[in-house]
């Protein structure tokens, strides 16, 4: 009783080691065959890969920035240049920034910020940075450490006093190997004594190198180079992270208040959460990546009606085998599982080889300087759990077709 | 176990094409014998092959009972005539049906495949060398068609068709596509396999090869016409030394 029982699966593993032997008669064209999904495996794998990697190397930029932040521009700098310094215009103050750090009980460190680009001169050399105005908590509010010397302080603010941390990028410019603290570097004509130097921290977002930058006082910033009364914006740093949508409500709240704002009038100043920020840039990245792999989905499709054609026209070509076959005692379901197990071992050699050339590729992308690409196990899985689908259903068909000929007819086939 | 081999009764084929029906059995009784050597022979469209397909249980009759070793195969399903084909009969066809890029001994092997219990391996190869050898192809084991000839090729069959100890040879046209000197070899080999108590049925239209069977059976529009024992009968060995006597007459010429 026991061959009953067992055969069905012997059976199975006879058909497939015919099927086997069927594909590596024709090594070329079963090579070519799995091409399409080879290609549609990798490219998937791959593309989920470098879309994680991507995420990541964005969320690491959107952290860079620091922790639990909230950044307050005044709308009336960013939409309409002319109208900056223009007394009229309402803008945000050294005040509304007092005011927020006094009333707001969540704000842990508010820095109001003003950019300018600027010539640095030190040591007979010349280099084009970014002159950044902050207040001392800055570099808190970052999480940037130093490399060395320290940062200014309150006083130095108040004092309106001409010392300068410069970045790492920027010290390497000016002064090669030398260590920049202690010494002078002239901005517009100006002298700073340069008293630290910040840790590098590699690219930011959008790209641009966070480490080409000299930081000084807002105030020296404001009064001695830019001239202007107001901030670019303030940045300010909430407790913890679940404060952050209360915190931005009450700002909003303060500042409207302290604009006079009537209700119905629109927010003179816009409120970044850094948070959604993140969100959102997380989510954009996400749906691509997904769109991404989803297009390159579409060539395992291909790659199966590829598949399809090739069974199509093995069965046609091995009419008079199926004939045989069936006269020497195969049943229909021993040749549609011969021709199925064909087409899915195709499809599967061709997912498996896939499956090594995404992560080819991925580790290929690796090399590229601060990007981590990374296979996920769950886009492996999904790769080849769609590659045997393929299999199963384009190879179906042709099965199908070899399973149900007329042995007689199929005989005679020339 | 009964000694009757075939029996059919009143056994009839018709097809139909569109209004018009063709008989192409049309009431065949027939009843064979174990170890008889009968030779089907008719002209095309005299529904010979139409016969043989359905002794072959590759097709079945439209009416009449067909007792195959005693199993009317009427009543048997898709897969019991599989496995009836499988155990029971032996098939060489007039283009070998060989599968091409692989060894005789996996060709010979095929059967086994599909025979229910399963048949191990080892035991396979062994059967498969075993039909090779009797079929004088002991030194062509792992020969792929392309490197044997024609005769070869057919013996490669024969031995394909041997290795599950069927009841029932059946051999449709196994010498055409085969020259005199193959004809007689295969013919010979055919012969030699009667006489150990082999059952062979084969179609021809020749009727020097008829006329190496022990029984003639003659069709025309789907009938039997004649059915008779050969009195006459040649022997591969007799053809062969003529064809050897002839050959060397020839080249003394």
């Amino acid at each position: 009783m026991l061959h009953t029982l067992t055969s069905p699966l012997l059976r199975a593993g006879l058909t497939a080691m015919i099927a086997f032997r069927a594909l590596r008669r024709n090594k070329l064209r079963s090579t070519l065959t799995a091409l399409g999904i080879i290609i549609g495996v990798a490219s998937v794998v791959a593309i989920m890969a470098v879309g994680r990697g991507t995420q990541r190397r964005i969320q690491d930029q959107v952290s860079s920035l620091g922790s639990n932040l909230l950044i307050v521009f005044s709308k009336s700098r960013r939409t309409n240049a002319a109208a900056a310094g223009s007394a009229e215009s309402s803008n945000l103050t050294l005040e509304d920034v007092e005011a927020i750090r006094r009333e707001v009980r969540s704000v842990k460190a508010a820095s109001p910020e003003v950019t300018l680009n600027a010539q640095a001169v030190a040591a007979g050399r010349n280099w084009s940075t970014t002159i950044a105005g902050e207040s001392p908590g800055y570099l808190r509010i970052r999480d940037w450490p130093l490399a060395r010397g320290s940062m200014f302080t309150e006083r130095e603010v108040r004092s309106v006093a001409r010392v300068a941390v410069i970045g790492s990028r920027t010290a390497r410019e000016l002064f090669g190997p030398l260590n920049p603290v202690g010494q002078t570097v002239r901005i517009k004509n100006m002298p700073f004594t340069i008293i630290g130097e910040l840790e590098s921290k590699g690219a930011g977002m959008g790209g641009a190198n966070q480490d080409d930058r000299i930081v000084i006082p807002y105030t020296t910033a404001m009064r001695r180079l830019t001239g202007d009364k107001y901030p670019r914006l303030v940045t300010l740093q909430i407790s913890s992270d679940g404060l952050m949508s209360a915190a931005q409500e009450q700002v909003t709240a303060l500042l409207r208040q302290r604009h006079r704002l009537t209700d119905g009038r629109k927010n003179d100043f816009d409120i970044v959460n850094q948070k959604e920020i993140a969100d959102t840039v997380n989510s954009i990245t996400t749906m691509l990546t997904y769109l991404l792999g989803g297009i390159a989905g579409l060539s395992l499709l291909v790659g199966g009606i590829g598949i399809m054609n090739i069974m199509l026209v093995s069965v046609t070509e091995r009419t008079r085998e199926i004939g045989t076959r069936i006269a020497v005692g195969a049943q229909p379901r021993d040749i549609l599982l011969q021709f199925l197990i064909e087409s899915i071992t195709l499809s599967l050699l061709g997912g498996a080889i896939g499956v090594a050339l995404g992560y080819g590729v991925s580790a290929a992308a690796s090399m590229i300087p601060n990007f981590h690409p990374s296979v996920s196990m769950g886009s492996v899985v999904v790769a080849f759990g769609i590659s045997f689908i393929v299999g199963v259903f384009f190879g179906f068909y042709p099965a199908r077709k070899a399973a149900n000929m007329n042995p007689i007819a199929a005989l005679r086939f020339e | 176990m009964s000694t009757t081999v075939i029996e059919l009764t009143d056994m009839r084929k018709t097809y139909r094409t569109g209004d018009v029906e063709v008989h192409a059995v049309n009431g065949v009784s027939l009843r064979i014998e174990r170890g008889e050597f009968v030779a089907i022979m008719g002209s095309s469209g005299s529904g010979k092959s139409t016969l043989m397909n359905m002794l072959g249980c590759l097709d079945q009759p439209t009416a009449g009972s067909y007792l195959l070793d005693g199993v009317d195969v009427a009543k048997l399903g898709r897969a019991e005539l599989s496995r009836l084909r499988n155990q029971k009969l032996g098939f060489v066809f007039q283009s070998f049906n060989l599968l091409a890029r692989t060894t005789a001994c996996e060709n010979v092997e095929l059967p086994l495949f599909y025979t229910n219990p399963h048949v191990p391996l080892r035991e396979r190869r062994q059967r498969a060398i075993n039909a090779l050898e009797m079929v004088g192809l002991g030194a062509r084991l792992y020969n792929h068609p392309n490197q044997l000839s024609g005769g070869q090729q057919q013996r490669v069959a024969i031995a394909r068709a041997l290795v599950n100890n069927p009841e029932l040879l059946l051999a449709d046209e196994p010498t055409g596509n085969l020259d005199t000197r193959t004809s007689i070899e295969v013919m010979g080999l055919f012969q030699a396999l009667n006489d150990t108590g082999i059952t062979v049925v084969m179609v021809t239209h020749e009727l020097d090869i008829a006329a190496y069977c022990k029984r003639t059976i003659v069709m025309r529009d789907g009938k039997i016409i004649r059915d008779e024992a050969n009195t006459t009968r040649t022997f591969a060995s007799d053809q062969r030394a003529a064809l050897d006597a002839s050959e060397q007459h020839a080249d003394l010429a």
